[in-house]
């Protein structure tokens, strides 16, 4: 695996290249993601990286109507909602992300446990493009 | 296991002031400091001198994103003629102001000071509200939660979604939050929404009625709350009325050394325990139905003072969207994980109930200029054990023992203090 810091640049750098990486502590094998320079679980700091494999299922969501600037930018907005959630995935690790593919004027129908699969949405050009990690239903 | 912790010496609350909290087009963040600082001077039993005062802690978001004003602290003190004396700010988000609280709980403790007043103040009304949930987002992990998207209503937004499929509450329980809110409001001058739902849904109709526009019907508080025209989505399932408002506001109190609190009033209100916690982001929380901060901050607290979460006759907690009070109600100790929100539906935290929480109105209805918060809340508590809060008090034989609840962020600062008067 590549020689990149464990920085959060380094994770946006991944996403941009179409890869969900964290960190796994080399002495007591914890994983993280994001990724971490320092393992939480035992203090240690000699980091590897881990790809995820993509896969995994929500656990928490909300279809947002008033969004940030830059959402609202996207089209999004009271009558256009968008939905981000937190998604588990197979390796056990969590993670915050869009949540695409759902229909978010009916929020009451999206079910927490729906299987997941990971997308990276890319925005913008040039110098302000950026990569979202997000997660569509199987 | 934490440690028990105490303080070096007694601290105690002699005086304290807020101002009305709403919406003031023509007021800045000093205005609203005068306004709870005068009233904070008159409460002082048997008066004050202000050339006393040692320091100033002043609690404060983030003036900077809303007035284009940064370092409130000595601005704050000149404006009511404190400077030279020491004027420091804390930030914690929303419990910018529990943090001003303990930082001037520890200088008299310390022994360092005698006289220290301590408050908080937000003026959040100069910005429209998508500017303003971009602000407060700036207070989620801007890396990762606001990243993607998420807003301070979306996290507890999310927490919601997440408690109703581990405990089977419904949207409605948050709603409920909201009436018991809005009802206590209603005995609140000081609220930014001095009414319940029932006379918003009646002003509504007479508005409709006097403009000759068509009179909307409901059948009752709940029709109301289901109606999308007035009660919209904001982040699924939390609407317009399970969010606190926008509010500019200010409060502060005053704390002195045990020994001379007996000096400045016969009744005065001791800080008995305090705690404060840290929590992580959505994504590496311990889980998402809890608040590990909260946790931790009351068992400090709890632990100082030698009290169990039985003995706490009455509490203000964070309630900046309703999920977040059913959430913290468990986490204080009050009700058992999963219980919160039947004890709502049960009406035992009603201000008449067994266990009153929010009797102000709480966040949702009295409102929520941020940094003000923490402060605001003790007042409240500070009311109420002095037997003063009027048409609001609550009706406990004894009333001794209150305790305030903050959060800041996403849950990344939380603060448990408990008052007692003796
Ligand atoms: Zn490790």
């Amino acid at each position: 695996m590549e020689e990149r810091a464990f920085i959060t640049a380094s994770y946006e750098q991944f996403l941009n290249q179409g890869k969900l990486m964290g960190s796994r502590c080399k002495k007591c094998g914890a994983l993280f993601l994001p990724p971490r320079p320092i393992c939480i679980n035992c203090f240690g700091s000699e980091m590897e990286w881990a790809q995820m494999k993509g896969k995994g299922k929500l656990i928490a969501f909300t279809c947002i109507a008033v969004g940030p600037p830059f959402m609202i930018q996207e089209g999004y907005s009271r009558e256009h909602p968008y939905c981000v959630g937190v998604v588990e995935l197979e390796e056990g690790v969590r993670i915050d992300s869009r949540i695409e593919g759902v229909d978010t004027t009916k929020p009451e129908a999206i079910k927490i446990g729906t299987p997941l699969t990971v997308e990276f949405l890319h925005r913008g050009e040039g110098e302000k493009s950026a990569t979202f990690l997000a997660f569509k239903p199987l | 296991m934490q440690k028990r912790r105490k303080l070096g010496r007694g601290v105690a609350i002699i005086g304290a002031g807020m101002s009305k909290f709403g919406a003031f087009r023509e007021k800045i963040q000093r205005d609203f400091f005068v306004e709870a600082f005068e009233e904070m001077v008159s409460s002082v039993d048997k008066g004050l001198d202000i050339k006393d005062i040692d320091a100033l802690y002043l609690g404060n978001f983030s003036s900077d994103v809303f007035e284009n004003q940064v370092h409130l602290g000595p601005i704050i003190a000149d404006w009511i003629g404190l400077t030279p004396k020491p004027a420091t700010r804390t930030e914690g988000a929303c419990a910018a102001s529990a943090l001003a609280f303990r930082e001037g709980v520890f200088a008299i403790a310390s022994g360092f000071y005698d006289v220290v007043l301590v408050g908080g103040v937000e003026k959040m009304t100069s910005l429209s509200t998508e500017r303003v949930t971009e602000a407060l987002a700036l207070a989620t992990d801007m890396s990762y939660e606001g990243r993607v998207g998420f807003t301070f209503p979306g996290v507890f937004g999310a927490t919601a979604t997440a408690y109703m499929e581990k405990y089977g509450a419904r949207p409605e329980h948050f709603m409920r939050v909201a009436i018991k809110n809005h009802r206590n409001a209603r005995l609140n001058p000081k609220a930014q929404f001095n009414a319940s739902i029932l006379d918003i849904m009646n002003s509504r109709m007479e508005r409709a009625k006097k403009k000759g526009e068509p009179v909307p019907t409901w059948k009752d508080e709940w029709d109301f709350l289901h109606d999308p025209q007035v009660n919209p989505v904001v982040a699924w399932p939390m609407r317009l009325y399970d969010c606190c408002p926008i509010s500019d506001g200010a409060s502060c109190m005053l704390l002195v050394a045990e020994e001379i609190a007996k000096d400045f009033t016969p009744n005065p209100i001791y800080v008995t325990g305090i705690g404060q916690g840290s929590g992580r982001p959505l994504h590496t929380k311990e889980a998402l139905t809890y608040f590990e901060a909260t946790r931790y901050a009351a068992n400090e607290a709890y632990q100082m003072a030698g009290l169990k979460p039985e003995d706490i006759q009455i509490a203000e907690v964070h309630d900046c969207f309703t999920v977040a009070e059913i959430c913290h109600i468990e986490d204080l100790g009050f009700f058992k994980p999963g219980e919160g929100y039947k004890a709502v539906e049960q009406g035992l935290t009603e201000r008449t109930g067994p266990k009153p929480i929010n009797t102000s109105g709480g966040l949702k209805c009295k409102g929520h200029p941020v940094g003000a918060t923490g402060v605001a809340q003790l007042y409240e508590i500070w009311k109420q054990l002095r037997g003063e809060a009027q048409e609001r008090q609550v009706p406990i034989k004894d009333l001794r023992i209150g305790a305030a609840h903050n959060l800041g962020g996403t849950g990344g600062t939380c603060t448990f203090n408990i008052l007692e008067r003796r």
